[in-house]
């Protein structure tokens, strides 16, 4: 018999003693694990049914940009500037033989060197153009990229281009592969973090409680987006990384608070003082016995950080505190869309705006479809 | 009464130690030395060791620690790095146009969100009612910045119903540059507004004084508007006056689109220079106001409802 002693208690704990081996194959094969049992009341809610189809198209598509499947190449300059989606039709079809973008004003067209002969200067930068040139293999302007030798850009793209002709529809994708990643790790990290501090506050109680309890007062003094913005202001370096190292770090008291609740209630429960009679350890006892009787808690409140994380990211990356420049993320797109209005270009703004509504709904369903699976007696 | 709110001022004390120690850590341990940013790039360490002697950052830390509860004690946070106006003096009149728009905002969203709250939650599971919850659900999924992106294009540039950029503190220019913010707030607040109430109000009409209100004869208008409204209005009220201090600075996309000289904005500016006086001020205030205000908030509930126990 390889079976640890705590293991044969704990089954006679939970069957009857006398029976116990005889009864506990059958018992398997009929009772179902929770997550079974989750996942078949998921799996006749429609609606959640509906989200969760709708998330796993986002999730499998971004997995894809992010492994560089597609939307590789969503910075190559496709179409002219502001190119209509092309179940618009363009209004710029005379324009496309020459290659010049008529949005532009005339002055910037003939900038493409002219101005400067005409002076009679020396440009400095001509060496460093020639070697772009070389590089890329035509010797157009690199810098404006509209001269005649330009391979053909298109006069309208799918959903449009943006200023630079990039396709909208490529760089939201790309945008959401930033924000939903920076949205999941934050979640990830805030989520543990809060695990870990409810864990301990509620098993242990005493200083211990009151020390983290106090911790979750400072925290919450702030208001979130402030405590988020004073430490965008120290952090002086940005990138991903940054970001959800700051939203991750201060968004942790939500799950906090529920999860103390939680070890509050269960650590009293007769089955942990049954795991305590059998000489589980403290750790055991909070991490192996406990953990999974508040995991459905977790797992609600990891998908719910989720879409508030997305929410804050595209905040902060459109106030310019978030993602670099040379990363596109919703927030960096939405950043570009004012301007771009006034101009009257829409089409990124809708698209952008129409992809993150649907991510964001479907996720906020999910979540309470997944609240309703996991723990019914909840509302 | 004078005990319990001895008691609980009291408890405020280690709670606002604690951010002041959290701010002073950021900003004085993890932000590194701003000499270096304020002397700019072309600096010489004398320049540099000036500087760092002017702002103290040559003391040790628990001195530095100490300067700094005294200017919150104070409240005189020395000069702004980008603008050399007393930090306090930045706080105290920025203050003014965020309440201006704040303020009407949120009576708004309270009387409006409560009076469709009570309308559905009367006619719960209609289609009404469900058309609305599905209403309410699309509308937090748009993200704030949509709605002022386009609220102000639309509204301002496209209509030119309003003026686009700008801000008076009173009369009747007030009216006319408030009025489209405090649309578009409306427009982004409401909707959890009125899930939220509806709630509250769900609440109590399954409670049993509703039945027994219903069995005396007393008319709909009178159960909802007198015994529900009423009874509803503690939680209402506790959640309205608990908002009030993050909403100061909720509002920045706001401030900051229709350039309203006001908190939100002011923390943004300065995160943007970063002029640590200006961010360490506001974030300790708006700290200490919103504990002030969940005070307040636990006062407000005893007084509407007297069975509840202070303690």
């Amino acid at each position: 018999m390889g079976r640890p002693k705590g293991e044969i208690i704990m089954s006679a704990l939970r069957h009857s003693p006398v029976h116990s081996k005889h009864i506990e194959p059958v018992k398997r094969d009929t009772a179902k694990s929770l997550s079974a049992i989750a996942w078949g009341r998921l799996r006749r809610n429609p609606v959640g049914m509906f989200s969760l189809g709708i998330v796993a198209v986002f999730l499998i598509a971004i997995v894809a940009s992010a492994l560089g499947l597609i939307a590789q190449d969503w910075d190559r300059q496709y179409a002219l500037s502001f190119a209509p989606p092309t179940f618009m039709g363009s209004s710029q079809e005379t324009s496309q033989e020459d290659g010049v973008s008529p949005s532009l004003p005339p002055a910037l067209t003939q900038a493409s060197g002219t101005q400067l002969e005409m002076y009679g200067l020396q440009d400095p930068l001509q060496p460093v153009l020639d070697q772009l040139n070389s590089h890329t293999g035509h010797d157009s302007d690199p810098l404006i990229g509209l001269s005649a030798e330009t391979p053909m850009r298109a006069a309208t793209l799918f959903l449009g281009a943006d200023k630079w002709g990039r396709s909208i529809a490529l760089k939201v994708m790309k945008g959401a592969e930033t924000s939903v990643l920076v949205g999941i790790a934050a979640a990830l990290l805030a989520t543990f973090i809060g695990t870990v501090l409810g864990a301990f506050a509620g098993y242990w109680g005493g200083w211990v409680d009151a020390l983290i309890e106090w911790l979750y007062g400072v925290f919450t003094a702030i208001p979130y987006l402030l405590l988020v913005f004073a430490i965008a202001a120290v952090l002086q370096q940005k990138g991903v990384f940054t970001i959800i190292l700051i939203l991750g770090l201060t968004g942790w008291t939500g799950v906090y608070r529920l999860i103390r609740a939680e070890y509050l209630k269960h650590k009293v429960r007769e089955y942990v003082l049954a795991a305590e009679a059998i000489g589980a350890s403290h750790a055991r006892r909070m991490f192996v016995h406990i953990l999974p009787n508040v995991s459905h808690v977790i797992l609600v409140q990891l998908s719910q950080q989720v879409v508030n994380f997305i929410k804050a990211e595209v905040i902060l990356s459109f106030l310019g505190f978030g993602v670099p420049v040379d990363v596109v993320s919703w927030g960096s797109i939405l950043n570009e869309t004012p301007n771009e209005l006034i101009l009257g270009y829409g089409w990124q703004l809708m698209t952008c705006g129409l992809a993150m509504a649907t991510l964001v709904t479907a996720f906020a369903m999910l979540t309470d479809a997944l609240r309703d699976a996991l723990d019914p007696r909840l509302k | 009464m004078a005990a319990y709110l001895i008691k609980r001022l009291l408890q405020m004390i280690p709670t606002l130690l604690g951010v002041i120690l959290l701010v002073f850590l950021l900003f004085n341990w993890v932000g590194g030395d701003p000499a270096y940013v304020l002397a700019g790039k072309f600096s010489n360490p004398q320049d540099i060791a000036n500087i760092r002697r002017q702002l103290g950052v040559d003391q040790p830390l628990f001195i530095q620690f100490g300067i700094f509860l005294r200017q919150v004690l104070t409240f005189d946070y020395g000069l702004s790095w980008s603008t050399q106006e007393p930090v306090s003096h930045i706080f105290l009149t920025r203050l003014g146009p965020s309440i201006a728009l704040l303020l009407p905002m949120l009576i708004l969203e309270t009387l409006i969100g409560v009076a469709i709250a009570l309308a559905v939650a009367y006619v719960r599971d209609s289609w009404i009612d469900r058309s609305l919850t599905l209403t309410t659900t699309a509308a937090m999924s748009i993200s704030l910045l949509i709605y002022i992106i386009v609220g102000q294009y639309f509204f301002a540039f496209v209509l030119g119903w309003f003026p686009v950029q700008g801000w008076a503190n009173h009369g009747e220019s007030w009216v006319r540059y408030a009025v489209l913010p405090i649309l578009l707030g409306l427009a982004v607040s409401i909707a959890p507004a009125i899930r939220l109430y509806r709630t509250f109000v769900l609440e109590e009409m399954g409670q049993d004084y509703v039945r027994t209100a219903r069995a005396k004869g007393l008319s709909e208008m009178r159960v909802m508007l007198v015994h529900v409204l009423r009874n509803a209005s503690i939680p209402i009220i506790t959640t309205v006056l608990g908002s009030l201090p993050g909403l100061l600075i909720g509002a920045f996309l706001l401030e900051r689109f229709f350039s309203i000289p006001g908190i939100g904005r002011e923390v943004i500016m300065a995160v943007e220079r970063s002029d640590f006086p200006v961010i360490k001020a506001i974030t300790v205030s708006v700290a200490m106001a919103t504990m002030v205000f969940n005070l307040l908030a636990d006062l407000a509930y005893q007084w509407v409802d007297p069975r509840v126990k202070l303690s």
